[in-house]
């Protein structure tokens, strides 16, 4: 799927539901496959007793990455020229996140038709936790 | 990240795909990605973070034969001072403050990719919650086999002088 200029208008908004009750199994399996091993993610015991957390919480990478999906699936794949985030806040075992993205620019420049979207992740609590922004290219 | 190379495979795409919750078929169904615009599996945006696994140096992998800072028998297996358990892939270590990418080519498995990382700025902060704030930025080229630049990315750690209170 790829968007349409001409089908965008400023104020639109995409939302997806990222994950639901995050479990400390995909914290893992994140940190498996990116090579992050901090045991912050993963080491119950070192994170509440060692680094004095409540728990192990998520990488904020994951969250980005997460988000990403969220963003490939509203702009289409191999779409996005660039993608920047702030971490907000923490990302814990069973919060359950929601992304938007919302238009703010449509707008041409050397002949390529390009979007901007203001990116946001929020929990359960509204809460959000991480904040920042993308550009795709548009059909 | 100072992975001098890091080559990109179907596998590693798949399993940081199935990572991050992405059931896209590109990612994981090369038959599929083959009849696609792109030819060829292409990894998710935020994939070249997983360089770490190529970073001979990388602080955050346990290696064989070292100590290491999870836990075992003990809480930890090495004393650190304060604020020092972390380095989540931004700047000098801490937690993972910021992360920016700009997207210059499609990445795709099979290509092998050169980073090369620059430092950036520093700067400080005084925090409401963890105390004393210390950002460090740090900028990455990945380039392709051909010489092509495919992805920057640019990190910002933070250290705390004491955990951050989550509330």
């Amino acid at each position: 799927m790829t968007l349409k200029a001409s089908d965008l208008k400023v104020g639109d908004v995409f939302t997806q539901r990222l994950v639901e009750d995050l479990k400390r199994t995909q914290i893992v399996q994140y940190a498996g496959a990116s090579g992050d091993y901090n045991p912050l993610h993963t080491d119950e015991i070192f994170t509440t007793k060692v680094a004095g957390y409540p728990s192990v919480f998520a990488h904020g990478m994951l969250t980005m990455g997460m988000t990403g999906a969220m963003l490939t699936n509203t702009v289409g794949d191999g779409r996005l020229t660039k993608y920047g985030v702030r971490f907000t806040s923490q990302v814990w075992p069973g919060d359950t996140l929601d992304a938007s993205a919302t238009v703010t620019r449509v707008f041409e420049d050397g002949g390529e038709k390009l979007v901007d979207l203001d990116v946001v992740t929020v929990n359960q609590n509204g809460l959000e936790v991480l904040k920042g922004y993308a550009q795709a290219r548009l059909d | 990240m100072a992975a001098k190379t890091f080559p990109v495979e179907f596998s590693h795409i798949l399993m940081f795909a199935r990572s991050i919750g992405d059931d896209n078929p590109l990612y994981r169904d090369p038959e599929h990605a083959k009849a696609s615009e792109f030819g060829a599996v292409i990894a998710p945006p935020t994939f070249v973070q997983a360089s770490a696994q190529f970073d001979p140096d990388y602080g955050l992998r346990p290696k064989i034969g070292k100590p290491w800072f999870g836990s075992g028998k003990e809480p930890t297996g090495i004393r650190r001072g304060p604020g020092s358990g972390g380095g989540g892939g931004g700047g000098g270590g801490g937690l993972h403050a910021e992360q920016h990418y700009e997207y210059h080519r499609p990445l795709r498995a099979g290509d092998v990719l050169t980073a090369t990382t620059t430092p950036g700025k520093t700067w400080e902060k005084e925090g409401k919650r963890g105390g004393k704030l210390m950002f460090s930025e740090s900028v990455t080229e990945y380039r392709n086999q051909d010489g092509e630049l495919v992805v920057t990315a640019k990190g910002v750690g933070v250290r705390t002088e004491r955990p951050a209170d989550p509330t």
